[in-house]
Protein backbone atom coordinates (compact mmCIF):
# COMPACT_ATOMS: atom_id res chain seq x y z
CA UNK A 1 0.00 0.00 0.00
CA UNK A 2 1.40 3.41 -0.91
CA UNK A 3 2.79 5.69 2.46
CA UNK A 4 0.44 8.44 1.15
CA UNK A 5 -2.69 6.04 1.50
CA UNK A 6 -1.47 4.46 4.93
CA UNK A 7 -1.17 7.99 5.82
CA UNK A 8 -4.44 9.15 5.32
CA UNK A 9 -6.25 6.17 6.69
CA UNK A 10 -3.57 6.90 9.72
CA UNK A 11 -5.13 10.57 10.01
CA UNK A 12 -8.74 9.50 9.24
CA UNK A 13 -8.43 7.13 12.29
CA UNK A 14 -7.03 9.57 14.47
CA UNK A 15 -9.77 11.98 13.26
CA UNK A 16 -12.41 9.19 14.20
CA UNK A 17 -10.94 8.78 17.97
CA UNK A 18 -10.73 12.57 18.56
CA UNK A 19 -14.63 12.75 17.20
CA UNK A 20 -15.85 10.13 19.18
CA UNK A 21 -14.58 11.98 21.99
CA UNK A 22 -15.47 15.40 21.65
CA UNK A 23 -18.96 14.31 20.32
CA UNK A 24 -19.34 11.18 22.85
CA UNK A 25 -22.46 9.67 21.39
CA UNK A 26 -24.08 7.60 23.78
CA UNK A 27 -23.87 4.18 21.82
CA UNK A 28 -19.96 4.53 20.44
CA UNK A 29 -17.91 5.08 23.02
CA UNK A 30 -14.30 6.64 21.96
CA UNK A 31 -12.73 3.64 23.45
CA UNK A 32 -13.91 1.26 21.20
CA UNK A 33 -13.48 3.55 18.43
CA UNK A 34 -10.09 3.89 19.18
CA UNK A 35 -9.27 0.07 19.38
CA UNK A 36 -11.00 -0.06 16.32
CA UNK A 37 -9.28 2.23 14.44
CA UNK A 38 -6.36 0.60 15.84
CA UNK A 39 -7.11 -2.75 15.45
CA UNK A 40 -8.11 -1.19 11.70
CA UNK A 41 -4.80 -0.03 10.95
CA UNK A 42 -2.88 -3.33 11.76
CA UNK A 43 -5.54 -5.60 9.28
CA UNK A 44 -4.82 -3.38 6.70
CA UNK A 45 -1.17 -3.75 7.11
CA UNK A 46 -0.86 0.75 7.84
CA UNK A 47 1.05 -0.72 10.84
CA UNK A 48 2.71 -4.01 11.78
CA UNK A 49 1.59 -6.13 14.46
CA UNK A 50 5.01 -6.06 15.82
CA UNK A 51 5.44 -2.11 15.59
CA UNK A 52 1.53 -1.61 17.27
CA UNK A 53 3.06 -4.03 19.75
CA UNK A 54 6.02 -2.55 20.38
CA UNK A 55 3.65 0.84 20.64
CA UNK A 56 1.59 -0.51 22.77
CA UNK A 57 3.61 -2.46 24.99
CA UNK A 58 5.84 1.00 25.47
CA UNK A 59 2.70 2.51 26.73
CA UNK A 60 1.78 -0.08 29.20
CA UNK A 61 3.93 1.07 32.18
CA UNK A 62 3.05 4.62 31.55
CA UNK A 63 -0.65 3.05 31.65
CA UNK A 64 -0.02 1.27 34.83
CA UNK A 65 1.06 4.53 36.31
CA UNK A 66 -1.84 6.70 35.34
CA UNK A 67 -4.28 3.51 36.76
CA UNK A 68 -2.26 4.00 39.93
CA UNK A 69 -2.68 8.03 39.76
CA UNK A 70 -6.55 7.53 39.01
CA UNK A 71 -7.29 5.65 42.48
CA UNK A 72 -4.63 7.67 44.56
CA UNK A 73 -6.79 10.80 43.53
CA UNK A 74 -9.80 9.14 44.04
CA UNK A 75 -8.78 7.95 47.58
CA UNK A 76 -7.78 11.55 48.12
CA UNK A 77 -11.79 12.26 47.20
CA UNK A 78 -13.20 9.51 49.55
CA UNK A 79 -11.12 10.88 52.46
CA UNK A 80 -12.14 14.16 51.74
CA UNK A 81 -9.19 15.91 50.98
CA UNK A 82 -11.16 18.27 48.33
CA UNK A 83 -13.74 19.41 50.90
CA UNK A 84 -11.12 19.96 53.71
CA UNK A 85 -9.11 22.57 50.90
CA UNK A 86 -12.27 23.88 50.13
CA UNK A 87 -12.76 24.79 53.80
CA UNK A 88 -9.45 25.93 54.38
CA UNK A 89 -9.79 28.39 51.48
CA UNK A 90 -12.64 29.82 53.06
CA UNK A 91 -11.48 30.65 56.31
CA UNK A 92 -7.95 31.91 55.01
CA UNK A 93 -9.59 34.45 52.67
CA UNK A 94 -11.52 35.94 55.47
CA UNK A 95 -13.97 36.78 53.02
CA UNK A 96 -11.44 39.42 50.88
CA UNK A 97 -11.71 38.58 46.67
CA UNK A 98 -8.15 38.61 46.68
CA UNK A 99 -6.91 36.34 49.54
CA UNK A 100 -9.41 33.88 47.96
CA UNK A 101 -7.87 34.25 44.77
CA UNK A 102 -4.19 33.83 46.08
CA UNK A 103 -5.27 30.52 48.22
CA UNK A 104 -7.38 29.16 44.77
CA UNK A 105 -3.52 29.95 43.17
CA UNK A 106 -1.91 28.11 46.19
CA UNK A 107 -4.02 24.78 46.47
CA UNK A 108 -5.08 24.80 42.38
CA UNK A 109 -1.27 24.66 41.27
CA UNK A 110 -0.83 22.26 44.42
CA UNK A 111 -3.36 19.60 43.28
CA UNK A 112 -2.69 19.75 39.72
CA UNK A 113 1.43 19.31 40.46
CA UNK A 114 0.70 16.55 43.16
CA UNK A 115 -2.34 14.86 41.86
CA UNK A 116 -2.45 15.84 38.27
CA UNK A 117 -4.60 18.00 35.72
CA UNK A 118 -7.79 15.64 36.11
CA UNK A 119 -8.42 15.93 39.94
CA UNK A 120 -8.22 19.46 39.55
CA UNK A 121 -10.48 20.09 36.90
CA UNK A 122 -13.34 17.38 37.85
CA UNK A 123 -12.92 17.23 41.60
CA UNK A 124 -11.88 20.91 42.66
CA UNK A 125 -13.48 23.09 40.18
CA UNK A 126 -16.90 22.27 41.70
CA UNK A 127 -15.36 22.78 44.83
CA UNK A 128 -13.70 26.50 44.46
CA UNK A 129 -17.21 27.21 42.77
CA UNK A 130 -18.95 26.57 45.38
CA UNK A 131 -16.47 28.02 47.96
CA UNK A 132 -16.51 31.61 46.20
CA UNK A 133 -20.11 31.82 46.17
CA UNK A 134 -20.34 30.72 49.88
CA UNK A 135 -18.48 33.72 50.31
CA UNK A 136 -20.45 35.68 48.23
CA UNK A 137 -17.59 36.26 46.42
CA UNK A 138 -18.30 36.73 42.46
CA UNK A 139 -16.60 33.40 41.29
CA UNK A 140 -15.27 33.72 37.72
CA UNK A 141 -11.56 34.76 38.54
CA UNK A 142 -11.29 31.94 40.63
CA UNK A 143 -13.08 29.16 38.08
CA UNK A 144 -10.66 31.05 35.52
CA UNK A 145 -7.64 30.62 37.40
CA UNK A 146 -8.18 27.15 38.37
CA UNK A 147 -9.33 25.68 34.91
CA UNK A 148 -5.93 27.83 33.49
CA UNK A 149 -3.27 26.38 36.74
CA UNK A 150 -5.08 23.15 35.43
CA UNK A 151 -2.69 23.63 32.55
CA UNK A 152 -0.17 25.62 33.47
CA UNK A 153 0.85 24.20 36.77
CA UNK A 154 1.07 20.75 35.50
CA UNK A 155 4.63 21.01 34.32
CA UNK A 156 6.50 20.37 37.57
CA UNK A 157 6.37 16.15 38.12
CA UNK A 158 6.16 13.70 35.66
CA UNK A 159 2.98 13.08 37.02
CA UNK A 160 1.25 16.19 36.87
CA UNK A 161 0.02 15.63 33.48
CA UNK A 162 -0.76 12.94 31.67
CA UNK A 163 1.18 13.98 29.04
CA UNK A 164 4.22 14.52 31.37
CA UNK A 165 3.79 10.69 31.99
CA UNK A 166 4.07 9.55 28.43
CA UNK A 167 7.09 10.87 27.48
CA UNK A 168 8.63 10.61 30.76
CA UNK A 169 10.70 7.63 30.17
CA UNK A 170 11.74 8.94 26.35
CA UNK A 171 13.32 12.00 28.56
CA UNK A 172 15.81 9.57 29.82
CA UNK A 173 15.51 12.05 33.21
CA UNK A 174 14.95 10.57 36.94
CA UNK A 175 12.47 11.51 39.12
CA UNK A 176 14.01 14.34 40.66
CA UNK A 177 15.75 15.85 37.74
CA UNK A 178 12.52 16.04 35.97
CA UNK A 179 11.51 18.21 38.51
CA UNK A 180 14.21 20.36 39.14
CA UNK A 181 14.56 21.09 35.40
CA UNK A 182 10.39 21.86 35.65
CA UNK A 183 10.86 23.73 38.83
CA UNK A 184 11.52 27.39 37.32
CA UNK A 185 9.36 27.22 34.26
CA UNK A 186 6.39 25.97 36.40
CA UNK A 187 6.76 28.65 38.80
CA UNK A 188 7.26 31.07 35.58
CA UNK A 189 4.05 30.41 34.39
CA UNK A 190 2.13 30.47 38.24
CA UNK A 191 3.59 33.97 37.72
CA UNK A 192 2.30 34.84 34.81
CA UNK A 193 -1.14 33.80 35.66
CA UNK A 194 -1.54 35.71 38.36
CA UNK A 195 0.12 38.47 36.73
CA UNK A 196 -2.61 38.55 33.93
CA UNK A 197 -5.60 37.34 36.00
CA UNK A 198 -5.17 39.63 38.75
CA UNK A 199 -5.35 42.64 36.16
CA UNK A 200 -7.92 41.39 34.19
CA UNK A 201 -10.19 40.79 36.72
CA UNK A 202 -9.22 43.96 38.58
CA UNK A 203 -13.12 44.84 39.17
CA UNK A 204 -14.24 41.52 40.96
CA UNK A 205 -11.31 41.83 42.67
CA UNK A 206 -10.71 45.23 44.25
CA UNK A 207 -14.71 44.98 45.62
CA UNK A 208 -15.39 44.64 49.64
CA UNK A 209 -15.19 41.17 51.46
CA UNK A 210 -18.32 39.29 50.76
CA UNK A 211 -19.19 36.53 53.93
CA UNK A 212 -16.66 35.76 56.63
CA UNK A 213 -16.70 31.64 56.60
CA UNK A 214 -18.07 30.13 59.41
CA UNK A 215 -15.59 28.26 61.75
CA UNK A 216 -16.39 24.94 61.60
CA UNK A 217 -14.53 22.28 63.54
CA UNK A 218 -12.26 21.50 60.38
CA UNK A 219 -12.08 17.78 59.22
CA UNK A 220 -8.51 16.80 58.22
CA UNK A 221 -7.90 14.00 55.48
CA UNK A 222 -5.26 12.95 57.77
CA UNK A 223 -5.04 9.25 55.59
CA UNK A 224 -4.92 11.07 52.02
CA UNK A 225 -2.45 13.75 53.17
CA UNK A 226 0.07 10.84 55.28
CA UNK A 227 -0.54 8.82 51.58
CA UNK A 228 0.57 12.13 49.62
CA UNK A 229 2.86 12.81 51.57
CA UNK A 230 4.61 9.59 51.82
CA UNK A 231 4.30 9.15 48.04
CA UNK A 232 5.94 12.47 47.37
CA UNK A 233 8.87 11.52 49.74
CA UNK A 234 8.83 8.12 47.92
CA UNK A 235 9.44 9.46 44.42
CA UNK A 236 12.05 11.36 45.86
CA UNK A 237 14.13 8.78 47.78
CA UNK A 238 13.23 6.28 44.94
CA UNK A 239 14.92 8.32 42.23
CA UNK A 240 18.04 8.35 44.48
CA UNK A 241 17.71 4.91 44.94
CA UNK A 242 16.94 3.60 41.34
CA UNK A 243 13.25 2.62 42.60
CA UNK A 244 11.27 2.80 39.47
CA UNK A 245 8.28 5.55 40.26
CA UNK A 246 5.76 3.19 39.15
CA UNK A 247 5.96 1.28 41.85
CA UNK A 248 5.97 4.42 44.46
CA UNK A 249 2.70 5.22 43.14
CA UNK A 250 1.43 1.44 42.93
CA UNK A 251 2.62 1.22 46.72
CA UNK A 252 0.36 4.61 47.50
CA UNK A 253 -2.87 3.55 45.38
CA UNK A 254 -2.92 0.01 47.55
CA UNK A 255 -2.23 2.24 50.80
CA UNK A 256 -5.31 4.75 49.87
CA UNK A 257 -7.50 2.10 48.78
CA UNK A 258 -7.01 -1.21 50.65
CA UNK A 259 -7.86 0.81 54.04
CA UNK A 260 -11.13 1.79 52.35
CA UNK A 261 -11.86 -1.62 50.74
CA UNK A 262 -11.44 -3.12 54.66
CA UNK A 263 -13.55 -0.49 56.23
CA UNK A 264 -16.45 -1.15 53.16
CA UNK A 265 -16.17 2.66 52.30
CA UNK A 266 -15.63 1.60 48.86
CA UNK A 267 -16.94 -1.60 46.96
CA UNK A 268 -14.88 -3.22 44.33
CA UNK A 269 -16.68 -1.66 41.19
CA UNK A 270 -15.85 1.63 42.69
CA UNK A 271 -12.37 0.73 42.39
CA UNK A 272 -12.87 -0.33 38.59
CA UNK A 273 -14.86 2.59 38.05
CA UNK A 274 -12.01 5.12 40.02
CA UNK A 275 -9.50 3.25 37.43
CA UNK A 276 -11.47 4.24 33.71
CA UNK A 277 -10.47 1.54 32.17
CA UNK A 278 -12.12 2.87 28.99
CA UNK A 279 -10.11 5.99 29.47
CA UNK A 280 -6.83 3.37 29.96
CA UNK A 281 -7.88 1.54 26.45
CA UNK A 282 -8.51 5.02 24.89
CA UNK A 283 -4.93 5.88 25.31
CA UNK A 284 -3.54 2.74 24.66
CA UNK A 285 -5.76 2.54 20.85
CA UNK A 286 -4.50 6.14 20.70
CA UNK A 287 -0.50 4.93 21.08
CA UNK A 288 -0.98 2.71 18.05
CA UNK A 289 -2.85 5.27 16.11
CA UNK A 290 -0.23 7.81 16.57
CA UNK A 291 2.83 5.18 15.77
CA UNK A 292 0.99 4.21 12.60
CA UNK A 293 0.31 7.81 11.17
CA UNK A 294 3.87 8.44 12.48
CA UNK A 295 5.54 5.61 10.53
CA UNK A 296 3.60 6.39 7.72
CA UNK A 297 4.76 10.25 6.80
CA UNK A 298 3.67 12.29 9.81
CA UNK A 299 6.83 11.81 11.48
CA UNK A 300 9.04 13.17 8.29
CA UNK A 301 6.44 16.08 7.95
CA UNK A 302 6.73 17.11 11.72
CA UNK A 303 10.77 16.48 11.26
CA UNK A 304 10.70 19.53 8.80
CA UNK A 305 9.00 22.12 10.83
CA UNK A 306 10.06 21.12 14.39
CA UNK A 307 13.40 23.36 15.13
CA UNK A 308 16.30 20.50 16.08
CA UNK A 309 19.03 21.31 18.93
CA UNK A 310 18.72 23.15 21.96
CA UNK A 311 19.81 26.70 21.53
CA UNK A 312 17.08 29.23 23.21
CA UNK A 313 15.33 29.69 19.38
CA UNK A 314 15.39 26.38 18.77
CA UNK A 315 13.30 25.37 22.37
CA UNK A 316 10.70 28.55 21.96
CA UNK A 317 10.04 26.96 18.14
CA UNK A 318 9.45 23.37 19.72
CA UNK A 319 7.39 24.89 22.21
CA UNK A 320 5.19 27.21 20.02
CA UNK A 321 4.69 24.33 17.58
CA UNK A 322 3.61 21.71 20.57
CA UNK A 323 0.93 24.49 21.57
CA UNK A 324 -0.09 25.23 18.57
CA UNK A 325 -0.40 20.90 17.66
CA UNK A 326 -2.24 20.71 21.31
CA UNK A 327 -4.76 23.26 20.12
CA UNK A 328 -5.48 21.39 16.75
CA UNK A 329 -5.77 18.18 17.61
CA UNK A 330 -5.85 18.18 21.69
CA UNK A 331 -2.39 17.59 24.30
CA UNK A 332 -2.53 13.84 23.76
CA UNK A 333 -1.93 12.96 20.27
CA UNK A 334 0.42 16.16 20.39
CA UNK A 335 2.55 14.73 22.74
CA UNK A 336 2.54 11.40 21.15
CA UNK A 337 3.69 13.19 17.75
CA UNK A 338 6.52 15.39 18.49
CA UNK A 339 8.28 13.75 21.54
CA UNK A 340 9.84 10.73 19.71
CA UNK A 341 10.94 13.42 17.12
CA UNK A 342 12.27 15.90 19.86
CA UNK A 343 13.96 13.57 21.70
CA UNK A 344 16.39 13.15 18.68
CA UNK A 345 17.81 16.38 20.26
CA UNK A 346 17.49 15.51 24.07
CA UNK A 347 15.91 16.09 27.18
CA UNK A 348 15.31 19.91 26.79
CA UNK A 349 13.87 19.77 24.35
CA UNK A 350 11.47 16.87 24.90
CA UNK A 351 10.46 19.23 28.21
CA UNK A 352 10.11 22.45 26.07
CA UNK A 353 7.44 20.33 23.76
CA UNK A 354 6.02 19.72 27.20
CA UNK A 355 5.57 23.08 27.65
CA UNK A 356 3.85 23.88 24.76
CA UNK A 357 1.41 21.14 25.38
CA UNK A 358 0.45 21.89 28.64
CA UNK A 359 0.68 25.50 28.53
CA UNK A 360 -0.75 25.86 25.09
CA UNK A 361 -4.36 24.46 25.59
CA UNK A 362 -5.11 27.62 27.79
CA UNK A 363 -5.20 29.63 24.39
CA UNK A 364 -8.60 28.21 22.72
CA UNK A 365 -11.99 27.36 24.27
CA UNK A 366 -12.02 23.80 26.07
CA UNK A 367 -8.26 23.15 25.08
CA UNK A 368 -8.59 21.83 21.29
CA UNK A 369 -9.80 23.70 18.83
CA UNK A 370 -11.10 20.66 17.10
CA UNK A 371 -13.26 20.04 20.51
CA UNK A 372 -15.02 23.82 19.99
CA UNK A 373 -15.53 22.82 16.17
CA UNK A 374 -17.27 20.14 17.08
CA UNK A 375 -19.29 21.15 20.23
CA UNK A 376 -20.27 24.49 18.00
CA UNK A 377 -21.56 21.75 15.00
CA UNK A 378 -22.99 19.25 16.30
CA UNK A 379 -24.51 20.60 19.99
CA UNK A 380 -24.91 24.38 19.46
CA UNK A 381 -26.15 24.97 23.49
CA UNK A 382 -26.16 28.30 24.20
CA UNK A 383 -23.59 28.37 26.93
CA UNK A 384 -21.26 28.17 24.72
CA UNK A 385 -21.47 31.45 22.80
CA UNK A 386 -19.42 33.61 25.35
CA UNK A 387 -16.34 32.61 24.55
CA UNK A 388 -14.70 36.24 23.75
CA UNK A 389 -13.80 36.51 27.66
CA UNK A 390 -11.90 32.75 28.09
CA UNK A 391 -10.14 33.46 24.46
CA UNK A 392 -8.75 36.72 25.50
CA UNK A 393 -7.48 35.59 28.77
CA UNK A 394 -5.74 33.00 26.59
CA UNK A 395 -4.24 35.72 24.00
CA UNK A 396 -2.89 37.21 27.14
CA UNK A 397 -1.64 34.45 29.03
CA UNK A 398 -0.52 31.69 26.83
CA UNK A 399 2.21 33.16 24.55
CA UNK A 400 4.41 35.19 27.57
CA UNK A 401 3.69 31.92 29.93
CA UNK A 402 5.26 29.83 27.05
CA UNK A 403 8.10 32.47 26.47
CA UNK A 404 8.62 32.46 30.32
CA UNK A 405 8.37 29.27 30.67
CA UNK A 406 10.67 27.93 28.19
CA UNK A 407 13.33 30.74 28.96
CA UNK A 408 13.45 29.37 32.38
CA UNK A 409 13.84 25.87 30.92
CA UNK A 410 16.76 27.37 28.77
CA UNK A 411 18.48 29.01 31.86
CA UNK A 412 17.97 25.98 33.69
CA UNK A 413 19.94 23.56 31.42
CA UNK A 414 22.98 26.27 31.05
CA UNK A 415 23.09 26.42 34.91
CA UNK A 416 23.25 22.65 35.05
CA UNK A 417 20.30 22.17 37.04
CA UNK B 1 -43.62 53.44 41.18
CA UNK B 2 -41.53 50.19 39.73
CA UNK B 3 -38.24 49.86 41.22
CA UNK B 4 -35.71 47.32 40.32
CA UNK B 5 -32.87 46.06 42.73
CA UNK B 6 -29.95 44.68 41.03
CA UNK B 7 -28.57 42.70 43.93
CA UNK B 8 -24.95 41.76 43.69
CA UNK B 9 -22.71 38.98 45.99
CA UNK B 10 -20.21 40.79 47.56
CA UNK B 11 -22.19 44.42 47.66
CA UNK B 12 -26.10 43.44 49.03
CA UNK B 13 -25.97 45.08 51.91
CA UNK B 14 -25.21 48.56 50.78
CA UNK B 15 -27.59 48.13 47.90
CA UNK B 16 -30.45 47.15 50.27
CA UNK B 17 -29.86 49.90 52.81
CA UNK B 18 -29.90 52.43 49.60
CA UNK B 19 -33.25 50.35 48.81
CA UNK B 20 -34.94 50.46 52.52
CA UNK B 21 -33.98 54.20 52.64
CA UNK B 22 -34.52 55.90 49.11
CA UNK B 23 -37.77 54.11 48.15
CA UNK B 24 -41.79 54.96 48.66
CA UNK B 25 -43.45 52.70 50.99
CA UNK B 26 -45.74 51.91 48.14
CA UNK B 27 -43.29 51.35 45.05
CA UNK B 28 -43.55 47.69 43.55
CA UNK B 29 -40.02 46.14 44.46
CA UNK B 30 -38.23 43.86 42.48
CA UNK B 31 -34.50 42.22 43.42
CA UNK B 32 -32.61 41.05 40.74
CA UNK B 33 -29.76 38.46 40.53
CA UNK B 34 -27.77 37.73 37.41
CA UNK B 35 -25.37 34.64 37.68
CA UNK B 36 -22.59 34.96 35.26
CA UNK B 37 -22.69 32.16 33.03
CA UNK B 38 -18.73 32.08 32.63
CA UNK B 39 -18.18 30.37 35.28
CA UNK B 40 -19.79 27.37 34.51
CA UNK B 41 -19.21 27.75 30.60
CA UNK B 42 -15.52 27.75 31.73
CA UNK B 43 -15.64 24.86 34.00
CA UNK B 44 -17.42 22.39 31.59
CA UNK B 45 -15.62 23.05 29.16
CA UNK B 46 -12.15 22.54 30.76
CA UNK B 47 -13.99 19.20 31.79
CA UNK B 48 -14.85 18.74 27.89
CA UNK B 49 -11.31 19.02 27.08
CA UNK B 50 -10.37 16.11 28.82
CA UNK B 51 -10.60 13.33 26.17
CA UNK B 52 -11.57 9.88 26.90
CA UNK B 53 -12.45 10.55 30.57
CA UNK B 54 -15.66 8.95 31.21
CA UNK B 55 -18.51 11.67 31.94
CA UNK B 56 -19.70 10.86 35.44
CA UNK B 57 -22.66 12.94 36.62
CA UNK B 58 -20.36 15.30 39.45
CA UNK B 59 -21.70 15.34 42.90
CA UNK B 60 -22.57 18.64 43.46
CA UNK B 61 -23.62 19.82 39.75
CA UNK B 62 -22.22 23.31 38.54
CA UNK B 63 -25.38 25.12 37.93
CA UNK B 64 -27.01 23.44 41.36
CA UNK B 65 -24.58 25.23 43.69
CA UNK B 66 -24.83 28.76 41.75
CA UNK B 67 -28.68 28.30 41.63
CA UNK B 68 -28.66 27.62 45.65
CA UNK B 69 -26.35 30.55 46.44
CA UNK B 70 -28.21 32.62 44.30
CA UNK B 71 -32.31 32.04 45.84
CA UNK B 72 -30.23 32.26 49.26
CA UNK B 73 -28.64 35.21 48.65
CA UNK B 74 -32.43 36.86 47.11
CA UNK B 75 -34.19 35.40 50.52
CA UNK B 76 -31.18 37.39 52.99
CA UNK B 77 -31.96 40.60 50.78
CA UNK B 78 -35.58 40.45 50.98
CA UNK B 79 -35.04 39.49 54.93
CA UNK B 80 -32.83 42.38 55.58
CA UNK B 81 -35.55 44.64 53.32
CA UNK B 82 -38.39 43.25 55.41
CA UNK B 83 -40.85 44.13 52.90
CA UNK B 84 -42.81 42.82 49.81
CA UNK B 85 -40.22 42.24 46.34
CA UNK B 86 -40.54 39.91 43.60
CA UNK B 87 -37.55 37.72 43.44
CA UNK B 88 -36.07 37.60 40.07
CA UNK B 89 -33.09 35.18 39.79
CA UNK B 90 -31.79 34.88 36.09
CA UNK B 91 -28.58 33.41 34.40
CA UNK B 92 -26.23 34.42 31.51
CA UNK B 93 -24.61 37.77 30.48
CA UNK B 94 -24.89 39.88 33.81
CA UNK B 95 -25.51 43.40 32.19
CA UNK B 96 -27.37 42.12 29.17
CA UNK B 97 -29.78 40.39 31.53
CA UNK B 98 -30.13 43.42 34.04
CA UNK B 99 -31.53 45.73 31.14
CA UNK B 100 -33.52 43.16 29.75
CA UNK B 101 -35.21 42.71 34.16
CA UNK B 102 -35.16 46.95 34.00
CA UNK B 103 -38.22 46.74 30.98
CA UNK B 104 -40.73 48.97 32.64
CA UNK B 105 -39.11 49.93 35.55
CA UNK B 106 -38.92 53.53 36.73
CA UNK B 107 -35.73 53.12 38.64
CA UNK B 108 -32.77 51.02 38.83
CA UNK B 109 -31.11 50.66 41.85
CA UNK B 110 -27.16 49.24 42.09
CA UNK B 111 -23.89 49.51 44.09
CA UNK B 112 -20.98 50.48 42.29
CA UNK B 113 -18.75 47.21 41.42
CA UNK B 114 -14.71 48.78 41.26
CA UNK B 115 -12.77 50.61 43.24
CA UNK B 116 -14.89 51.72 46.41
CA UNK B 117 -12.33 53.35 48.21
CA UNK B 118 -11.96 56.67 46.04
CA UNK B 119 -14.67 58.82 44.12
CA UNK B 120 -14.26 58.54 40.33
CA UNK B 121 -14.68 56.78 36.75
CA UNK B 122 -12.67 54.16 38.30
CA UNK B 123 -15.35 53.08 40.90
CA UNK B 124 -17.63 51.18 37.84
CA UNK B 125 -16.83 48.35 36.63
CA UNK B 126 -17.35 47.46 33.02
CA UNK B 127 -20.55 45.80 33.79
CA UNK B 128 -22.03 48.54 35.95
CA UNK B 129 -20.78 50.66 33.64
CA UNK B 130 -22.90 49.16 30.59
CA UNK B 131 -25.56 49.38 32.98
CA UNK B 132 -25.34 52.77 33.71
CA UNK B 133 -24.89 53.74 30.09
CA UNK B 134 -27.98 51.85 29.01
CA UNK B 135 -30.42 52.28 31.74
CA UNK B 136 -33.36 53.03 30.19
CA UNK B 137 -35.30 54.89 33.19
CA UNK B 138 -33.49 56.79 36.45
CA UNK B 139 -30.71 55.03 38.13
CA UNK B 140 -29.38 55.08 41.75
CA UNK B 141 -25.96 54.21 42.49
CA UNK B 142 -25.10 53.58 46.07
CA UNK B 143 -21.69 52.83 47.26
CA UNK B 144 -20.83 49.74 48.69
CA UNK B 145 -19.64 50.41 52.02
CA UNK B 146 -21.48 53.16 53.08
CA UNK B 147 -24.69 52.13 54.17
CA UNK B 148 -27.06 55.11 53.86
CA UNK B 149 -29.53 53.30 56.55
Amino acid sequence: MPEALTLALSLAGLAATLAAAVARPRWLPEAVVAVAAAAGLVAVGAVTVDRARQAAGHLAPTIGFLAALLLLADGCRRDGLFEALGDMMARGSRGRPRRLLALVFAVASSVTVVLGLDPTIVLLTPIVLATATRLRISPEPDVYATAHLANSASLLLPISNLTNLLVFTVTGLSFTRFAALMLLPTLAAIAVEWAVLTRFFAAELGRPPGHQAASAAPHLPRLALTVLGATLAGFLAGSLLGISPVWIAAAGATAITVPALVRRTATAGDVVRALQPSFLLFVLGLGVIVAAASDNGLATAVRMVLPGGTSLPALLGIAAISALLANLVNNLPAILIIAPIAAASGPAAVLAALIGVNVGPNLTYAGSLATLLWRRLLRADGTDVHLGEFTRLGAATVPAALAASTLMLWSGVRIGL
Amino acid sequence: MRALVWIVAETWQATVAGAATFLPAGADVTLLHVTASDAQTVARGARDALLGRPHRPAANSLDAISEQSARQLLADAQAALGREAVLDARCGRIEHEVIAAAGTADLILFARDKDHTHPGPRSLGPTARYVLDHAPRAVLLVWPDAPSA
